[in-house]
């Protein structure tokens, strides 16, 4: 047993608003450079709809994760045999417009132009040529499924379901959306890390973070094919990838990264996982159907007298250990089981959970009335408006068990709380589908609690900081804002 | 009496050399030094991902190519003349070096076009890179055009040029060897020279950096800033 720690997130997605704060926190913060102002290492989907870049998901296109073939897996992308091959020429680099164009507005205009029978108006400017252009496309270009019949149709996640659920998706009085917030999920197997020829991308040993060594990137571009959540950046300014920190001179100082502490959906929840270091080869090597189980099963029971004594042995200081036992993380993976990992398929075993959300309730229409009950207790779940099939393609690695499970879990406890505050539903019924779904009244009690009533201290359980082991203790990083990214001295400069 | 073009020939085959080779080095290791965070391909790919393959492709498979026949009748001059020896073989070896010449010469006016035609690409262009594709143009240009115009290049090479290239590694300039050299090739020398000594200072020392450890490392790579966990 090879006992790490990973600083790890759960996403509940049941509570998302789409209300872009964390996207903008992090901007703020991180990415309001020359050349980084096209990235969004938090962004915030409408699903259905296809993301950002577009499509990201379409793995074809991309060739983003790891694949299994002949019993081990590999790279889609560009591994070492196809290094020579596809260094000068990346054939699955996405570009700039599969992002999107920055721009800004030439807002003097409004103070300067010459008087005129017309208002003067503010025209875009690229932000890379500092030319006028027409914006063809922006981030959340198809936020709440603006332009859906494009943009939605064409969700990746649709595969697999029938004619008819799709167009069910479209149906106008059947329209459903939510949203899917995503920074980098810091995976165990990463394979942004694999790819690297400079192996400037690497994960912290103490806390799994995932950073790019930016003196040592050189532009090989591998990082941002092989990512397949597409959470390497390329900077086309300084010539260097760049990615999602999780506000590491943050988390090193107690506090929670900055999308995280913005969140007002409160959705977001951050704590420490261990696992077993010396079983991540073999879980990514499992059939998919299994995939799910087999990353869980690299998770460490912090309680366990021969995990801490091995954490002991490696190194792990006791507070992590403790802060382990208080996780919200271990509690909506392992013990509830209702926090699911995004695309296991591609293998990179990423560390940040999703809640799966709810659908609207599906109502029953009955002669003249619209009853929201049928016999079967659970049937706004097998009757969803979002198609299991589409959450399970993007939680469940295909499979809708696991999904199901975690949305009636859900829903039983909301009928629970019901049947206590509401008292529409008799506390009879209520424990007849807490049972159904595998879930006692304390469990009830305690994933309400973490969901509804959570404090800043519930959601956010950081390790305490280690300061002789902290990098940037000593620097201020809102000092450096917009002048220096993270750590230089010097501003980035493309070239000399 | 010594002539003012003795001094000249002295100035660009026995004294350039050095001076470009030493700020190739000095420049070089400093920048690294210094400016880790400069050493970069400014890759241009993710501006425009298409025109690039027919750029970047030919360009640097060509000159792969070609760079490695220097290197080749640099290091074993004997051997490529008996490979000489044999008319075919010669065919053989002056055809493929002008194939991946062209192709170099090809890439490289391609990567110029798509430079000067896409705005995008035109904005993150320096200086530097101007000068570096004019220094490369005249390099690769005035190479194919010996190759065309001075037959059996592979042979007089050897004979004659890697004599004075080694007379510059030993320390001991023998310029003769070139004097006797048509305009083209003393151009296609100079100019080599003056690439070598601006290297330090354009997108070039990407060469320098080219990821060797890549192909033995383990795929994932984990850094500890306590040092390695002990047992992990």
């Amino acid at each position: 047993m090879n006992v790490r720690s990973q600083v790890s997130m759960v996403f509940h997605l049941d509570k998302c608003i789409g209300c872009h704060t964390c996207s903008i926190a992090c901007k703020n913060i991180w990415t309001d450079r020359k050349g980084t102002d096209y990235m969004w290492w938090n962004n915030v989907e409408t699903k259905p709809g296809t993301g950002f870049p577009t499509q990201w998901e379409d793995q074809d296109k991309y060739k983003g994760g790891w694949e299994k073939k002949n019993g081990s897996i590999n790279l889609k992308s560009t591994d070492k045999k196809r290094i020579a091959l596809n260094i000068f020429h990346n054939p699955h680099m996405p570009s700039m417009d599969d992002y999107y164009e920055p721009w800004t507005y030439d807002y003097q205009n409004l103070f300067t132009a010459k008087e005129g029978p017309d208002q003067p108006t503010a025209v875009p400017i690229s932000k890379v040529t500092g030319e006028q252009i027409n914006v063809e496309s922006g981030p959340n270009w198809d936020d709440d499924l603006g332009g859906s019949p494009i943009y939605a149709a064409n969700d990746p996640n649709l595969d697999g379901l029938s004619e008819d659920q799709k167009a069910q998706l479209q149906a106008i009085e059947r329209l459903v959306f939510f949203y899917f917030p995503r920074i980098c999920n810091h995976c165990l197997n990463p394979a942004c890390v694999a790819s690297c020829p400079s192996g400037a991308l690497y994960k912290r040993g103490e806390d799994g973070i995932v950073l790019i060594d930016q003196k040592k990137c050189r532009a090989w571009r591998s990082c941002v094919s092989a990512c397949p959540y597409k959470k390497t950046y390329f900077n086309w300014f300084t010539g260097k990838s760049e990615k999602c920190i999780l506000c590491f001179p943050r988390v090193e100082t107690g506090q929670a990264p900055a999308c995280f502490h913005s969140c007002v959906g409160r959705i977001r929840y951050l704590g420490v996982l261990l696992y077993d270091a010396d079983r991540i080869e073999e879980v990514c090597n499992l059939p998919d159907e299994e995939l799910i189980e087999g990353h869980r099963s690299l998770i460490l029971d912090p309680n366990d007298p021969e995990v801490i004594k091995a954490a002991k042995r490696n190194g792990i200081p006791d507070a992590v250990v403790d802060s382990a036992q208080q996780s919200p993380i271990y509690k909506f993976v392992i013990d509830w089981r209702i926090a699911l990992p995004p695309h296991i398929e591609y293998r990179t075993m990423p560390m940040l959970y999703y809640v799966p959300p709810m659908s609207p309730v599906m109502s029953v229409r009955n002669e003249d009335t619209i009853e929201h009950v049928s016999d079967n207790l659970f049937h706004d779940i097998d009757e969803a408006r979002i198609p299991m099939k589409f959450l399970a393609n993007l939680f469940g690695g295909g499979h809708e068990a696991k999904v199901v499970y975690a949305l009636r879990k859900q829903k039983a406890i909301r009928w629970y709380r019901r049947a206590l505050t509401v008292g529409d539903v008799t506390m009879e019924t209520a424990k007849q589908m807490l049972n159904e779904a595998d879930c006692t009244v304390d469990e009830a009690e305690a994933i309400y609690r973490l969901t509804s009533l959570c404090t800043f201290e519930e959601r956010f359980v950081i390790p305490p900081s280690h300061r002789e082991e902290a990098i940037e203790m000593s620097q201020d990083p809102h000092e450096r804002r917009q002048s220096t990214g993270f750590g230089f001295l010097a501003g980035p400069r493309r070239g000399l | 009496m010594v002539s003012a073009q003795h001094y000249f020939d002295q100035l660009m085959f026995g004294v350039a050399p050095y001076l470009a080779l030493i700020t190739f080095f000095l420049g070089t290791i400093q920048r690294y030094r210094a400016q880790a965070f400069s050493y970069s391909s400014l890759s241009s790919q993710f501006l425009e991902n298409k025109r690039h393959f027919w750029g970047m492709v030919p360009l640097h498979y060509g000159i792969l190519v070609v760079l490695g026949g220097h290197v080749v009748a640099f290091m074993f001059p004997r051997e490529v003349l008996a490979w000489n020896g044999h008319p075919i073989r010669l065919y053989i070896l002056e055809i493929s070096a002008l194939v991946f010449g062209l192709l170099t010469l090809l890439g490289l006016v391609m990567a110029l076009v798509r430079r000067l035609v896409y705005r995008k690409i035109r904005t993150v262009t320096s200086l530097a890179d101007i000068v570096l594709y004019a220094l490369l143009l005249v390099q690769v240009g005035s190479g194919v055009y010996v190759a065309v115009m001075c037959s059996w290049g592979s042979s007089w090479f050897a004979a004659s040029a890697t004599p004075y290239l080694w007379s510059i590694v030993t320390l001991d300039p023998d310029i003769s060897y070139v004097l006797a050299m048509p305009f083209a090739v003393k151009l296609h020398i100079v100019n080599a020279f003056l690439v070598i000594g601006f290297f330090p200072f354009t997108r070039l020392v990407h060469v320098l950096v080219i990821p060797n450890p890549y192909l033995w490392r383990k795929p994932q790579v984990v850094r500890w800033n306590r040092g390695p966990g002990s047992g992990a």
